[in-house]
């Protein structure tokens, strides 16, 4: 145990000097519908894939039932994994930061903002671009960011991969439903990235329409005062 | 009622004042769309003022909790998304409704006898105007924040003698910190706008004591009727009031479907790379400003020479004040100037060109692209003495033309 811990720790070090050059890989556009059903799905993949490890530090629970429209109740049946959370308390990790730190050298970035900052498509690429690299200590290497320290915690699911993108072991999801896992996920880091998509796209059809209304009306005020110039 | 008012105005003179600058401004009768761009700048400082006011409310300028409290804004705050979106779609706005306003100026010699004041105290506005929107993007502490911080307050070093004094004096100390977003903060919320505020009001009174130009760039003023009023001249009240409105509207349209729907315009209103927070140890591989800096960006990069970058830049800013002098054809408006036409259409696409290679990373391809556009800027102002005197114009009417 000790040993495989000292082994993480190296491995991370380097992989926190590989950071800074990172493949220039094309990336892929993720294809999802921006709704309820699609962040329901993803919140859930998230809590049970994600959660142990990485935070959510700018979002509280209270925030995410009000925006998907759930009950407190099913905010904690659903997503309220980590035994300490609170309702109107932030999406935090199960895991200490001090005993991440230890284990993987950096602790697991907070992925709140991660879908602004890196980008949609940047997200769904990397998610799938991991492949096996016996030359690493965690057995993973990824395409889109070589040397990362995280492993494909998505393989059970999606299969694993060789550097040239064969499967060599297949996953419990179709490759059809991995790609909607994979989406999910997507959508729902760009929901937290920026949750108030979900108001604007409610309020937007109506705040149009009233200044298109009122447009209108002011041009015809104007086009009444200037006939008398015309 | 009537009394009231009468016993106020007896003490603050606003009949008179509302007489001198609405009901009997006479404004050109023919101005086209080009001319609702000062009053809708004027609308949009008023939005900057009123969000920025409330953004600060939640603001903590400490170089530790900056970017957190950002992020409480957009997270927790009630409406704060509506606060922090009107505030960065407000300040690209601005310079989008800025530059259609001087390019409209431009276009019918605006900034020509007797209005040269009224054009250096605009280039002013707007040189002071690039002075608040920098010193807002360090704000948020972002990383971008932090390095666009870092190497724009890094020119002041170019000063002689006392450079790394002024440097440290610009910073608040030796990095970008706590005392640097302090100092900003101060800047940004009082002092600068204070100054914009009191040039927009002396801009204001130098355009009503000048009056108008127009679309024709003739003067109304030398067409007078009987009753002593310009005939081509209407009330700036109800005429253009009511026209403005409407301009308003359709431009509150546009503003909100952006600020509803693609708030960040893909990075170009909200720069990405500022979603991660100020670090000192991670440089972002390409530092690039705002869009609306970026062509004087570009102009600063095309020449790798720290001093000669910045005496180009300098020059591109000194240039615009001698506008006036510098064009000799009494024509103002391009309508007549079929050879100006073609030199402001030039000079608008290198404006352009440069912004895009602003964006771009600082490569060496980029450097004669970016040499040739610059050439072009300041062959504007160097050629324009000589074609002003020389070019064919067209017959100018008499009177404006409604069309």
């Amino acid at each position: 145990m000790r040993y495989a811990v000292a082994l993480i720790a190296l491995w991370a070090m380097t992989s926190a000097a590989a950071h800074a050059q990172e493949a220039r890989v094309s990336l892929q556009t993720p294809h999802y519908s921006f709704d309820r059903q699609t962040l329901l799905r993803g919140a859930k993949e998230f809590v049970d894939r994600c959660q142990t490890c990485h935070t959510l530090k700018y979002l509280r629970y209270s925030r995410v039932g009000e925006d998907l429209g759930l009950k407190e109740s099913q905010v904690k049946k659903m997503l309220m994994v980590p035994a300490n959370a609170e309702y109107h308390g932030a999406m935090l990790n199960t895991m200490p930061a001090k005993d991440a730190a230890r284990w993987f050298g950096v602790s697991p970035p907070d992925l709140t903002l991660v879908a602004r900052y890196r980008g949609t498509d940047w997200l769904y690429t990397y998610l799938k671009s991991f492949y096996r690299d016996p030359s690493r200590p965690s057995g993973w290497n990824n395409r889109v960011f070589p040397h990362v320290a995280m492993p494909d915690v998505l393989a059970m699911a999606g299969g694993q991969r060789d550097k040239e993108g064969k499967l060599v072991k297949a996953g419990s999801l179709s490759p059809k439903q991995y790609d909607r896992l994979v989406s999910d996920l997507t959508a729902w880091l760009q929901y937290t990235s920026d949750p108030s998509k979900v108001q604007r796209m409610a309020l937007g059809p109506w705040v149009i329409a009233f200044l298109l209304v009122l447009s209108v009306l002011a041009y015809l005020l104007k086009k009444d005062y200037w006939r008398a110039v015309h | 009622m009537k009394g009231l008012t009468d016993w106020i105005n007896d003490r603050l003179p606003f009949r008179e004042l509302a007489r001198e600058h609405l009901t009997e401004y006479f404004a050109p009768k023919n101005f086209n769309i080009w001319y609702v761009f000062g009053s809708l700048a004027l609308l949009v400082l008023v939005i900057q003022i009123v969000s920025g006011y409330f953004l600060l409310i939640h603001y903590q300028p400490n170089e530790d909790a900056a970017f957190d409290s950002i992020q409480t804004i957009m997270f927790d705050v009630k409406w704060g998304w509506v606060l922090r979106y009107t505030h960065t779609t407000g300040a690209s706005m601005f310079f989008i409704v800025v530059y259609l306003h001087m390019f409209r100026g431009l276009m019918y010699g605006s900034y020509k006898k007797p209005r040269e004041l009224l054009w250096i105290i605009g280039f002013i506005i707007y040189l002071t105007l690039m002075a608040e929107a920098y010193l807002g993007y360090v704000l948020p502490f972002g990383n971008m924040s932090f390095w666009g911080g870092k190497v724009i307050t890094s020119i002041i070093e170019a000063v002689p003698f006392v450079g790394d004094w002024l440097v440290t004096l610009a910073r608040g100390g030796f990095g970008i910190g706590t005392a640097t977003l302090n100092r900003f903060m101060g800047m940004h919320v009082i002092l600068v706008p204070l100054l914009l505020i009191a040039l927009v009001a002396v801009h204001i009174l130098a355009l009503h004591k000048v009056g108008s130009n127009n679309p024709d760039g003739i003067e109304i003023k030398e067409h007078k009727g009987s009753d002593g009023k310009p005939l081509d001249g209407i009330p700036f009240h109800p005429y253009y009031t009511v026209k403005d409105i409407f301009g308003t509207c359709v431009f509150l349209t546009v503003f909100c479907a952006i600020m509803l729907y693609a708030p960040t315009v893909h990075g170009l209103f909200i720069e990405l790379a500022n979603y991660t927070p100020a670090n000192p140890l991670n440089t972002p591989p390409d530092i690039t400003p705002a869009w609306y800096l970026s062509p004087f960006y570009a102009m600063l990069r095309s020449i790798p020479n720290k001093i000669g970058g910045i005496a180009a830049l300098g020059l591109a800013w000194i240039l615009p004040f001698f506008l006036p002098w510098l064009d000799r054809n009494p024509v103002k408006s391009v309508r007549y100037r079929p050879v100006y036409r073609i030199m402001l259409v030039i000079l608008a696409l290198s404006l352009l060109v440069l912004g895009w290679i602003g964006m771009q990373p600082a490569t060496p391809a980029m450097l004669l692209p970016g040499r040739i556009f610059l050439a072009l800027y300041f062959l504007f102002f160097f050629a324009l003495p000589v074609v002003s005197r020389l070019e064919p114009t067209k017959e100018v009417p008499q009177r404006v033309n409604m069309s």
